[in-house]
């Protein structure tokens, strides 16, 4: 099972640098209904895309200053980044198909 | 053979779930399937508070869990992050077609809901979750001491509303009438509140900003005035839209696309029914989806019997 890594204010920076593959972060707090339907969604893209990049999620709650560094305005909210910068970003819920194919990975 | 259920119920919100509790009860070999995870548009929802039973009200989320955990108590099979798109008849069955796969079922409830409709202006679909919304829950707690806009006068607008006011420094209602159609408690609790400011006979025609909403074009249509609101979000509650396209010309639908039924919730095809706000009806309210859920399961199992019968017959 690949693992989906927790970030917090404090780690995010480290963390999101520390990898040479691409970090795909998932921001979503426990209130969210649409965050909800994204777990397995994110799920599945752990599994699959395994050895191509890592996904994160990060509670927004707990972790405003993330949230806000990025501007985050909606969650869920999907940040590709690529050696700590930003890539790509998703917003909204949807299928495993189509968030792939709006990441473009 | 491929695998035929009894009944398969699609959409996973208040009415799906309901009569997925009475179909598993009533021993019906039933099978669920939601586009996303269950619950539906009520997740959307930060308190309901017109569902009898819970007093203090009770969050969408919350209560859609617990209809979920209610109907998997009874053993009900759900297939999650299925999103179909198609129903073709058979002459014994009824086939739905899906991205993951094809479902074969002899009776069929459709419980598929709404979703919010859009206003169709320039900048609505760049500026969705860069400060435009649907979903005052999920995206309130971004504007913090913000201004924002409301489009709407119906109950989820003036709701949202209030509960906007939590976060935003002011929320300002903008509505194409000089009325709310809101229920009247809602709107004593929206002129009441100093936050809530009213801008009335008009219309959001534009939504400007950069890489975020930063400006509301409002235009006064008995005036046609123009005036442009420094604001920071737009929420957008302005109707619903059936979820019925999938169904191509199947069933009969009204001229809005919600599915017309007769007072068994039997739709223009026998074996389909349709439950909840999907279905041509007065009141899109979760207490009305239950009812036809319950009704519309009901009416699927005497169905199911009455099929059952015939064919013993022949």
């Amino acid at each position: 099972m690949a693992q989906i890594i927790e970030l917090t204010d404090a780690n995010f920076e480290e963390v999101i640098k520390s990898f040479e593959a691409p970090v795909l972060v998932d921001f979503w707090a426990p209130w969210c209904g649409p965050c909800r339907i994204m777990a397995p969604v994110m799920e599945e893209i752990a599994q699959k895309f395994q050895k191509k990049i890592k996904v994160a999620k990060i509670n927004v709650d707990d972790n405003p200053a993330v949230a806000s560094r990025y501007e985050v305005r909606s969650i869920p909210t999907f940040i590709l980044f690529e050696k700590g910068e930003v890539k790509k970003t998703v917003v909204g819920a949807m299928n495993t198909e189509k968030l792939i194919e709006e990441l473009g990975i | 053979m491929k695998e035929i259920y009894d009944l398969i119920i699609v959409g996973g919100g208040p009415a799906g779930l309901t009569a997925g509790i009475y179909a598993s009860r009533a021993r019906l070999k039933t099978l669920l399937l939601d586009k996303g995870v269950t619950g539906g548009q009520i997740t959307l929802s930060e308190r309901i508070e017109n569902y009898p039973g819970f007093p203090q009200g009770i969050s969408g989320l919350d209560l859609a869990q617990k209809m979920e955990e209610q109907a998997k108590r009874f053993g009900l099979e759900i297939k999650n992050l299925t999103e179909v798109t198609g129903l073709e008849l058979e002459d014994d069955f009824k086939k739905i077609l899906s991205a993951q796969g094809n479902f074969l079922s002899q009776a069929v409830i459709i419980a598929t809901g709404t979703n919010p409709a859009k206003l169709e202006i320039s900048g609505e679909d760049r500026l969705t979750g860069r400060g435009v919304s649907y979903c005052a829950t999920c995206d309130g707690a971004f504007f913090k001491d913000k201004r924002v806009i409301v489009v709407g006068g119906g109950d989820s607008a003036i709701s949202e509303a209030l509960f906007l006011t939590k976060f935003a420094s002011e929320v300002l209602v903008v509505h194409r009438r000089d009325e709310l159609r809101a229920t009247k408690i809602l709107q004593e609790e929206a002129f009441a509140n100093p936050k809530v400011k009213f801008i009335w006979n008009s219309h959001l025609i534009e939504i400007k900003g950069e890489s975020k909403v930063e400006k509301g074009v409002i235009k006064n249509k008995l005036t046609n005035e123009i005036i442009e609101e420094p604001i920071d979000g737009v929420f957008i509650y302005v109707g619903n839209i059936p979820n019925t396209r999938w169904l191509g010309d199947t069933l009969e639908l009204d001229e809005e696309g919600y599915i017309l039924t007769n007072q068994d919730l039997e739709t223009s095809v026998k074996g389909v029914f349709a439950a909840g706000d999907v279905r041509h009806s007065q009141l899109k309210q979760v207490a009305v989806a239950v009812g036809e859920g319950a009704l519309a399961s009901i009416m699927a199992e005497r169905y199911l019997e009455r099929k059952r019968r015939k064919t013993y017959r022949q």
